[in-house]
């Protein structure tokens, strides 16, 4: 008990209670099947970007230009599958591919030339991006293939609510489930995942890590190679979601997808972070954004209030962290002797 | 079989500009404690460095491990060897648990893909069995007291088929009762023929565990000795090449008010219950170990760590403590522990860092700087301390650290403060800067000025002072007047052996 106390991902979790209960009380239909189910499809997206987002944070570093990589995989992937067909398999395999690629120049750069993580992305960003609009001209598709659209209406199970309209779980989110599953995996159970940690936790200087015999290189092209996967998937998660691809709709969404994963509980400092709080940190932006709809409060609202849930939640683990810290000095209770 | 482990003959290393070895000749017999023993810049780190492959030696030097001529060695190489090192900052990752880190080096060395939670703990529990040590697997290192992660760092190191252990200066943060444990350990590992290299200047502990000291001086080898042979002020005359004589700091307190007062300042997780008082003129050494609230009482004089309770008066005028400004114009001054990060912006001039302070003073019309008193000001502040800078304009980190420390001291003097604190004044300093950096302190003292020291350093503390502090969790346990202590004595009470 006194261990779940001290673990961010309680507090997560409890705040995600509260505003279920909160929305709940204001909007009963709120807490439906059908709308969790809802809710789960729709943050897939973002959520396969967090759980890519959450292995480069536990390795120490910031990746930003993970929207960009997403758009070029998707961008590529349907003038692909709209000029010459091709089936849902060929889709992600052309976006992973990309991804993949992207990943590795990223991991490249930040290891030959050790230029700090968030300083590369900024720049490999801005080049990814800039090199789509230069290409596509910044057109828009409309039209995607017949068979894209079906899938993506595909049902792992389906169910009725009273109005017989029929809801289910997608396979976007068993998409997401898959790529949760293969994270928790390598993180929990492969000497790479140990890798990341270690790295991540001995800081700026490495040398701890390298002492250990960690090959920080492979570590870094894992790390930003998973990073390009989540992102090309995620990118072809989205395209199935709204059916249309534009260039300029999923960069600007790093820093939410950001927000999330540190909601959760992962530090930007690295060495720290769960699938589970990654996971908590995704509905709970969530749950807001839905609840908010479900209470007709303006859309502009959104920003302020995903702004400050984010502010209180990252000040409450300072002041944690500070207590700790602070803690360090054993004060003697009562002078004896 | 010869009984060497590892012998070197004619090791030189030079970096640009700096002969860091110079033809040392150097042997560690299997099973043996060795002690490697310097100043600072003596040539230890490139030594240790030397073993563990991590610097490759000039040409002409020797190495050979277990009968065998050693060429080109790699950090991989040495490890084969057996030849393990502990570096100061223990290489442990905080954010992991005990058993991981333990079984961290084991596994990546198996060149295994898989792990699992119970292998890792068998691992650990292995190294841990090996010297009679039991640790919590799954907490946090992080979590762990200093004495522990060092047991979790030799644990690891146990897990490889270990020869020669190597731990840079092991002991720094550890209380008497965890360097008791340490030793159980190095003893235990040398009934297994594992041999251990200390390296350390602080003498009382040399004698306790080793059988023979190599002592290195200026990149040069002194010469390796039985430690029967040897006593505090041989080996210290060694290592500095010079009789260090602390003349005791004697000090008549007047019969008037105290300069600084402090009553009963606590303030949770950082110490409790502190009170003292500082007479003008008086140096007070406050010591005690790594983590017994020194440092952050320290900064809570200085305004810089807001007390929870207790008064402060300086001059019989209470101090708020709430801000550094306060207390600067109140008339204290602070030097930090560590001057290149707190203590002075590194690449600016000598003379900025040294105005830095005092600067609205030099002020002319319309709040410009006079540039006449500017330099007039530097110029009479590197005289008084005797600064060695090509310019006042120089950076302050192209010299040398005790120059640096000089600079500080200026930046604080300058102010003209009624109680200065000094948190650390000579680390990283050589003993002939050493001396004179506690010079200008004492003069500094008997103008009048109430000097505060914070140290580990107890023969720093002895020779300086007039009065000692010692603080242990947070309280002060022991008042002891210089004058009627020994040095040894003063140790005693820092590591806490009567508890």
């Amino acid at each position: 008990m006194r261990r779940l106390m001290q673990r961010h991902e309680t507090y997560v979790f409890l705040a995600v209670v509260a505003l279920t209960i909160v929305v709940t009380a204001l909007n009963p239909n709120f807490f439906t099947m059908e709308n969790f189910l809802d809710i789960l499809k729709s943050c897939s997206f973002l959520g396969i970007m967090a759980i890519g987002v959450l292995v480069v944070l536990i390795s120490g570093g910031v990746d930003i230009s993970f929207t960009a990589v997403a758009t070029v995989g998707q961008y590529v992937m349907a003038v692909v599958i709209t000029r010459y067909t091709g089936n849902i398999a060929l889709a992600f395999a052309i976006a992973i591919a990309i991804g993949l690629v992207l990943g590795l120049i990223n991991a490249a750069l930040i290891y030959f030339f050790n230029i700090p993580t968030i300083i590369v992305s900024i720049g490999t960003l801005n080049v990814f991006y800039g090199l789509l609009i230069v290409f596509s001209g910044g057109k828009w598709i409309y039209t995607l293939p017949e068979w894209f659209r079906k899938f993506a209406e595909t049902r792992v199970f389906t169910l009725f609510n009273s109005n017989g309209i029929p809801y289910g779980l997608s396979i976007v989110t068993l998409i997401w489930i898959f790529v949760i599953v293969l994270a928790a995996l390598i993180l929990r159970y492969t000497v790479l995942g140990r890798s990341l940690y270690a790295v991540g936790g001995c800081g700026f200087d490495k040398g701890p890590a390298e002492r250990a015999g960690i090959n920080i290189f492979r570590v870094q092209v894992f790390v930003y190679t998973f990073m390009g996967f989540t992102a090309g998937v995620a990118g072809v998660v989205q395209a199935l979601l709204v059916q249309t691809v534009a260039p300029n709709s999923i960069v600007g969404k790093e820093l939410n997808v950001i927000a999330a994963v540190v909601l959760g509980g992962a530090s930007l400092a690295g060495g720290a972070g769960t699938i589970v709080g990654t996971l908590l940190g995704v509905f709970l932006l969530a749950i807001l954004s839905n609840g908010l709809t479900l209470m007709r409060v303006p859309s502009y609202w959104y920003d302020v209030v995903i702004g400050l849930v984010i502010l209180t939640s990252v000040s409450a683990s300072a002041l944690q962290q500070r207590r700790k810290g602070k803690r360090a000095i054993a004060v003697e209770d009562a002078q004896h002797g | 079989m010869s009984d060497l482990f590892l012998s070197m003959q004619n090791v030189s290393k030079r970096y640009t500009g700096v002969q860091a070895l110079d033809q040392v000749d150097f042997e560690i017999r299997r099973g043996e404690v060795h002690c490697l023993a310097g100043e600072n810049g003596s040539g230890k780190s490139t030594l240790i460095k030397i073993i563990s492959g991590v610097v490759q030696p000039d040409g002409g030097s020797e190495i050979v491990v277990e009968e065998q001529q050693i060429t080109h060695q790699t950090s991989i190489e040495s490890m084969r060897l057996g030849i393990e090192v502990i570096y100061q900052d223990l290489s442990l990752f905080p954010n992991m648990t005990v058993s991981q880190n333990i079984a961290l080096n084991e596994i990546i060395e198996n060149k295994s893909r898989l792990v699992a939670k119970k292998h890792e703990a068998e691992i650990a529990q292995a190294a841990m069995d090996r010297v009679g040590v039991n640790l919590p697997l799954g907490e946090l290192v992080g979590d762990l007291s200093m004495g522990d992660q060092q047991l979790v760092a030799i644990c690891r190191a146990l897990t490889s088929d270990v020869r020669l252990l190597i731990m840079d200066e092991p002991t720094t943060a550890l209380t008497r009762k965890e360097i008791q444990g340490l030793f159980r350990v190095v003893a235990e590992l040398k009934s297994q023929g594992i041999a251990s290299m200390f390296v350390s200047h602080k003498l009382g502990e040399i004698f306790e565990i080793a059988e023979r000291v190599t002592v290195l001086r200026d990149g040069r080898k002194v010469g390796t000795y039985s430690c029967s042979d040897l006593d505090d002020a041989k080996l210290s005359y060694l290592m500095t090449g010079q009789t260090v004589e602390y003349t005791p700091y004697n000090f008549e307190a007047a019969k008037q008010q105290p300069l600084l007062e402090v009553r009963n300042l606590s303030k949770k997780g950082n110490f409790a219950d502190v009170s003292f008082a500082l007479a003008p003129g008086e140096i007070l050494g406050v010591t005690g170990l790594l983590g017994s609230g020194r440092t952050e009482l320290a900064l809570s004089l200085f305004g810089m760590n807001r007390p929870d309770s207790g008064e402060v008066y300086l001059n019989g005028d209470r101090l708020s403590l709430g801000s550094v400004g306060k207390s600067v114009r109140a008339g204290i001054g602070y030097v930090p522990e560590n001057r290149l990060v707190q203590g002075l912006v590194m690449p600016q001039s000598v003379g900025r860092n040294i105005v830095v302070t005092t600067v609205r003073r030099l002020l002319a019309k319309l709040g410009l700087i006079d540039r006449d008193r500017y330099r007039e000001n530097i110029d009479e502040w590197i005289d008084r301390l005797s600064i060695k800078v090509p310019s006042a304009q120089s950076p302050v980190r192209t010299l040398s650290g005790g120059n640096q420390q000089r600079v500080v001291l200026a930046k604080w003097m300058a102010t003209a403060p009624k109680v200065l604190i000094l948190d650390g004044p000579t680390v990283g300093i050589d003993v002939a800067a050493k001396s004179a950096i506690h010079t200008i302190i004492r003069d500094l003292a008997k103008s009048g000025v109430g000097v505060i020291i914070i140290s580990d350093e107890v023969v720093e503390v002895h020779g300086t002072c007039n009065r000692a502090l010692v603080m242990n969790r947070g309280r002060i346990k022991a008042e002891l007047d210089m004058a009627s202590t020994s040095a040894h004595e003063l140790q005693d009470a820092v590591q806490q052996v009567s508890v």
